[in-house]
């Protein structure tokens, strides 16, 4: 017989077990409704694309209202007002003729020498050119506005008032004839029709996404590029265009395939430029091809010059950012990897993925950028990154020294009283040394988009500058 | 003893709801696919899109699926292997805590190469027949197009 208090005892402990179970149960009831919703949460959004709050149209500037539609894509977009740096570059504006004062000397003469920034990321694009004493302190003209502000509507509403009417048929007539209008005014009238950078617009077509190209001057340029001979193999609608017969206008919105669109949309204002005539029309110089001497070919030929060294009085060319130019020679091209591929890989959100409007630099993000295609450890691809980058640094610092050689010999000649016009030999040379190492120096990537690429242009600068050290001796010697 | 036995039955009662609910969930998130050897199931929760359009482009495509060369062909080690990706990958997709682009770990790059030699064991009976550590040998370090179409 048990006692009542041994029957209390059992009775406690058999609730407490009764509690416990309770708890259990009821714990692992809500852990799998939990898991329910979440498995439901996912296969809705795989099937969700996008909700259609706003109605867009070409005029629809403000990305914010793009936003209210592609809330994923913006909350990217916005995110490229961060600042970072890389080893060699990154989106932190510090002075680059403070980081390595060769450049002063190497622009003497140009606006560049004052200031040349690095750029920040494209949220900045508009305020910080309304910053840069380029602009503050040296008259430039509406055609920089092109790429540095969303503009179609301005270059509309210029074409309108230049008497270009609204018909449909019209509609890309009006654009050209305001882009036009635009370039030549001073650059502060200019800034008064635009208040936004990039924008969605100047990449998608606002009623159906797709990507597109909208801005003059790469429209004028590629179909340019599209009647040269150069080979493009890695743009393989133009090839096909070119095989069929070059009938009518190269028109990439028509012709290129989408993958072909995710670089184009980046050359709209990755390129080297120029700004042609008293018109100050914006240019981009592929009348003979992308190469950077098909383009100083170019360039020799209509007789262009950006500026006048101070101390060689060279006729000397500035490269801008001839990113979409060294990238069409290097390897990713050829393999078909697009700018977007890595400065805007997909990232996944939960069951949808989008490509990241966050642009910048891959070294960044080589998880997503890299890792895709190359199956190795994040940090083996960062230094296989770096071994490039390095040797393009060390080799550009080269050539600028010897740039800067042959500078000394040509002013130190001068002062001698040897003529300027005997040292013209030295200045075609400097010509050519100078172009060729800016436009490895302009071009944002330290060598990565063409290592090989690059490497020649450097060697080419570098051998230019002593023929040009050369051409110096000899008009010494000459009686 | 009354009110105990009525506990009893209450607590059976919920074991039951959450067993059913657990079934519930286990139909609805397709849990049964996971043990057939259909190369959909492995694109129910979406990572591996990419990697299963690619094998519908790969040479392997009219050869082999997933399980022909993920998975040991032995019943007990297939199963296991199985209930270890399973676990893994649940638990990554619902916690979304996983690395992407999601790369193949150690052991499961053995096993895609015991799957290799499986196959085409008298083509490279003279490769793998030499005496000594095999480990190295990787097939898809030089054919890594054969089963998900070109990367690199």
């Amino acid at each position: 017989m048990t006692t009542p208090v041994v029957n209390a005892k059992h009775a406690r402990g058999r609730w407490i077990a009764y509690c416990a179970a309770f708890g259990i149960f009821a714990a692992a009831g809500v852990g799998v409704a939990m898991l329910v919703a979440n498995i439901s949460e996912r296969k809705h959004e795989a099937k969700s694309a996008g909700f259609k709050l706003v109605e867009l149209t070409e005029d629809t500037i403000d990305p914010a209202e793009w936003g209210k539609n592609f809330p994923r894509q913006y909350d990217s977009y916005k995110r490229t007002v961060d600042i970072e740096r890389t080893r060699h570059g990154g989106s932190d504006a510090f002075q680059k003729i403070d980081d390595d004062p060769r450049w002063r000397r190497i622009f003497a003469g140009y606006a560049f020498a004052v200031d040349y920034r690095e750029e920040r990321g494209h949220a900045y694009m508009l305020s910080d050119q309304d910053m840069t004493e380029r602009v503050t302190k040296f008259a430039q003209p509406g055609a920089c506005l092109h790429c540095h502000s969303s503009i179609l509507p301005a270059y509309r509403e210029a074409g309108r008032q230049a008497g270009i009417t609204d018909e449909p048929a019209r509609a890309q007539e009006q654009i050209m004839k305001g882009f036009e209008v635009v370039c030549a005014m001073p650059y502060a009238e200019a800034r008064k029709l635009v208040d936004h950078p990039v924008s969605c617009v100047d990449c998608h077509d606002p009623n159906s996404m797709q990507l597109r190209v909208t801005r003059p001057g790469f429209l004028n340029g590629i179909s340019q590029l599209a009647k040269s001979d150069a080979t493009l193999a890695h743009l393989p609608s133009i090839e096909r265009w070119r095989k069929e017969g070059r009938r009518g206008e190269y028109a990439p919105n028509a012709m290129a395939s989408r993958q072909e669109m995710r670089s184009f949309v980046c050359a709209q204002c990755h390129v080297e430029y120029y700004f042609k005539g008293p018109g100050k029309l914006l240019t981009y110089p592929w009348h003979r091809g992308l190469k950077a001497e098909q383009i100083e070919a170019y360039y020799d030929d209509v007789g262009h010059k950006d500026w006048v060294h101070a101390e060689s009085q060279t006729p000397a060319l500035k490269a801008q950012h001839p990113e979409f130019e060294m990238w069409s020679q290097g390897i990713h091209a050829r393999s078909g990897v697009a700018c977007a591929d890595c400065h805007m890989p997909y990232i996944r959100e939960g069951a949808i993925k989008i490509s990241d409007h966050h642009v910048r630099s891959p070294l960044l993000n080589v998880a997503r950028s890299c890792q895709v295609c190359h199956r190795y450890a994040e940090e083996e691809i960062q230094a296989r990154a770096a071994a490039i980058q390095d040797r393009t640094k060390s080799m550009m610092d080269r050539a600028e020294s010897a740039l800067l050689d042959l500078l000394t010999a040509m002013s130190s000649a001068m002062e001698q009283g040897v003529a300027t016009e005997s040292l013209a030999s030295a200045q075609h040379m400097h010509r050519k040394a100078q172009w060729r190492l800016d436009f490895v120096a302009a071009e944002n990537s330290m060598g990565f988009h063409a290592p090989q690429e690059t490497a020649r242009l450097l060697a080419e600068s570098i051998d230019y500058s002593r023929q040009g050290f050369a051409e110096v001796a000899r008009a010494r010697a000459a009686p | 003893m009354a009110i105990a036995s009525g506990a009893a039955f209450g607590l059976v009662a919920l074991a039951g709801v959450v067993t059913g609910l657990s079934g519930y969930a286990f139909h609805y998130a397709k849990g049964t696919s996971y043990l057939s050897n259909d190369p959909r199931a492995c694109i129910n929760c979406h990572i591996m899109r990419e990697e299963f359009d690619g094998w519908e482009k790969g040479s392997h495509h009219a050869h082999a699926t997933c399980n022909d060369c993920h998975v040991p062909q032995a019943f007990f080690s297939k199963y296991f292997v199985k209930l270890e990706h399973g676990y893994r990958h649940s638990k990554g997709f619902t916690f979304q805590d996983f690395h992407e682009p999601i790369m193949i770990k150690p052991s499961s790059d053995r096993v895609v190469q015991q799957n290799c030699v499986r196959c085409h064991a008298s083509l490279v009976g003279e490769i793998t027949g030499h005496a000594g550590n095999n480990e190295s040998l990787r097939c898809i370090h030089c054919h890594d197009h054969v089963g998900h179409g070109a990367t690199r």
